[in-house]
């Protein structure tokens, strides 16, 4: 298919904001200034704005404990993301989710979880409103390799089945339940699991390129949107970091040789190069959008920073409608 | 005024949602068929008011075996503009789903900052008395009274099982029906027309000046045949049912106990932090000077339900076990013994 060029960049801003909004959260945490637990995205960011771009504004998503990607892709404001991950009052969820549950309703996205797994059923839940109001709207949801081996992703996937559900399951296999390698613990290739279901299945091989993502997905979510039910995408990808930010492990699970050539597959610096090479956008324009996205996260970190800490009464807040039982 | 049972009391109030408004849809196991009798006017598919016929098969969804997907899609839909309700069959089949119950039912709206809202309701029933053993007999609502993000409805007549039914089908917040099976057949005069029963008021089943007796679920018809034997003994038992237990009313214990001086509660669920611990616990805290006997609590013990109905039915809160409460917290030995 072709795309336009404004999509192209828009794709490349997408990524650039998750690898530089992931950066800085790494240093923050280095330096203790976000609390709790960050998994980043950086290395996977072409498997995420694949699959976020292929989705329309109104769409749904939701997501897991490597969290930052997908809210960003989906088109949230950095800012109320970073004010998040501080647990300042501005915060996207007002200091209550942190970095691991990520919402933003604005842009369709639904949440992200903290247990591998269990947001596959709300995005299935989704695409049942759709269905059933007719409104049109697509579901996504993002799951890893580990999850993908969570009963409920099968129960899901039955369900979406049976009832035409217009869903897109987007398994990110970036080859690692934390330490344990997927192929140690998974039997077959994920993608065929598909066929069980009554539902296409694709394996996207290489996942660092946002345009091979874009097109498999695409293809996902058009069948969706026309009736025609669900699809499974598994994208192949690396997390360039470890888990999480700041684990140190013992034992190096992950092979040195495959490590240094999924490193020199940069997904950024792929797709940059693949622009220039194809007269999308000269250097200058590609220097000034980085410099744009650059200018972007500083100012999200300015305005975590300008943000009050929650008062007390908020952890009070938002239990129910209403005010009941709790601060007594 | 109607007389209706228990199970179409429920039915009347879901066809009632059903009709006010087309956002209310219906899924679980054997919805389709009206299994339990709460989908429609009869067994019989011919029979005037099923739900199959009336709503068609968009909006009375018969899911497969899958709870876990039932529960998680369910608070899904209610997130993004659908108000379901979930017929979950029997109580102990929530646990098939306690991630999602847990954490995504309970704790979405808290956990996103108030972004999102659950109008979803989850009924089941609790199978207990029945010869259904250990995998059909739990009375399991303390378990999910110990999380907040959840609501708990527990009728125990067929006037509030519409009307508490209907409240929780109108409400933004999720919802836990759980409904004794013991009660189904119960029968009474309910009023016509829509109505709405709140949440977090309690039902003051009897006066009385001697001993608040507080009845849970199928307890209070036990409650009630305890106070009528305490009358003739000359012990006038006060009878609450909270009816909803998140919310609960701890007003309308704590004032009716500053009265009486006495407390009994009737609770069918396990001994240890069943609701009747909570409610021992709201009482020894608040009205602590008020008391002029220990709390007592009627409850079925610490053990699993066996299938030999010589066991079983020794096991739950009855008439004549809370009767001897009472007659202890006002010292009154039995009569004729």
């Amino acid at each position: 298919m072709t795309i336009p060029n404004d999509l192209l960049l828009e794709m490349q801003r997408r990524m650039l904001r998750i690898r530089y909004f992931d950066e800085r959260a790494s240093k923050m945490v280095k330096r203790g200034e976000i609390p709790g637990t960050v998994h980043t995205s950086i290395g996977q960011e072409a498997q995420v704005v694949g699959a976020t771009m292929a989705l329309g504004d109104g769409d749904y998503m939701t997501g897991n404990h490597r969290s930052h990607g997908h809210p960003i892709g989906k088109g949230a404001a950095l800012g109320p993301l970073m004010a998040e991950l501080v647990g300042k009052a501005w915060g996207v969820c007002q200091g209550k989710g942190g970095s691991m549950h990520l919402a933003d309703f604005k842009v369709g996205s639904l949440g992200e979880s903290g247990i591998v797994g269990s947001s596959i059923p709300i995005a299935t839940g989704a695409a049942l409103s759709s269905k059933v109001l007719g409104n049109g709207k697509v579901s996504l949801a993002f799951f890893g390799d580990g999850a993908a081996n969570q009963g409920c992703l099968y129960e899901a996937m039955n369900l979406s089945s049976v009832w035409k559900l217009p869903i897109v399951f987007l398994c990110e296999n970036n080859q690692y339940a934390l330490s344990t390698p997927a192929h140690t613990v998974t039997a077959g290739v994920l993608a065929n699991r598909a066929a069980g279901f009554d539902m296409p299945g694709v394996r996207v091989e290489d996942g660092q390129s946002v345009l091979t993502v874009y097109d498999a997905v695409r293809t996902a979510v058009d069948r969706a949107r026309a009736g025609q039910g669900p699809s499974f995408v598994e994208v192949v990808t690396y997390r360039f970091n470890e888990h999480s930010e700041g684990l140190r492990l013992a034992v190096d699970y992950r092979d040195a040789d495959q490590k240094a050539a999924w490193l020199k597959r940069d997904p950024i610096k792929l797709f940059r190069a693949h622009m220039l090479e194809q007269g999308v956008a000269d250097e200058a324009t590609l220097a000034g959008l980085e410099a744009e996205v650059m200018a972007e996260v500083d100012a999200s970190v300015q305005f975590a920073n300008d943000s009050p800490y929650p008062e007390l009464s908020v952890a009070f807040k938002d239990i129910y409608t209403e005010a009941i039982g709790a601060a007594q | 005024m109607t007389i209706m049972s228990y199970l179409g009391a429920i039915g009347a109030a879901q066809r009632e949602a059903m009709d006010a408004d087309s956002r209310v849809i219906i899924m679980g196991e054997d919805v389709e068929a009206n299994v339990y009798g709460t989908m429609g006017g009869g067994k019989s598919r011919a029979d005037k008011g099923d739900f199959l016929q009336m709503y068609g098969t968009n909006r009375i969804r018969n899911t497969p075996i899958s709870e876990e997907v039932m529960v998680g899609a369910a608070a899904g839909a209610a997130m993004t503009g659908l108000r379901p309700i979930v017929d979950l069959s029997y109580s102990t089949f929530l646990y098939m789903a306690m991630d999602q119950f847990i954490n995504q039912v309970a704790k979405s709206r808290y956990m996103f900052g108030g972004q999102a809202s659950l109008p979803v309701v989850f009924r089941s029933a609790m199978f207990y008395g029945l010869s259904t053993a250990a995998h059909h007999s739990d009375r399991p609502y303390p378990m999910f009274m110990n999380m907040p993000g959840l609501k708990i409805m527990v009728p125990a007549s067929p006037t509030d099982a519409k009307g508490l039914l209907r409240t929780a089908i109108d409400m933004d917040d999720p919802v836990m029906s759980f409904e004794a099976c013991l009660l189904w057949g119960m029968k009474e005069d309910v009023q016509d027309g829509e109505f709405r029963i709140p949440f977090g008021v309690a039902r003051i089943v009897r006066q009385g000046t001697d001993v608040t007796l507080v009845a849970i679920s199928s307890a209070v018809q036990q409650a009630i045949l305890a106070a009528q034997k305490l009358e003739a003994e000359g012990i006038s038992v006060e009878i609450i049912d909270p009816r909803t237990l998140v919310p609960f009313d701890s007003d309308a214990v704590l004032n009716s106990v500053a009265r009486t001086g006495r407390l009994v509660i009737a609770d069918p669920a396990n001994r240890t932090c069943g609701a009747a611990a909570e409610i021992s616990a709201i009482v020894a805290e608040q009205a602590f000077d008020c008391l002029k006997a220990p709390i007592m609590r009627v409850t079925t013990p610490d053990t699993h339900i066996p299938f030999s109905p010589a066991l079983e039915k020794q096991l739950y809160p009855n008439a004549e076990k809370i009767a001897d409460a009472v007659r202890k917290v006002t010292k009154t030995k039995p009569q004729g013994h």
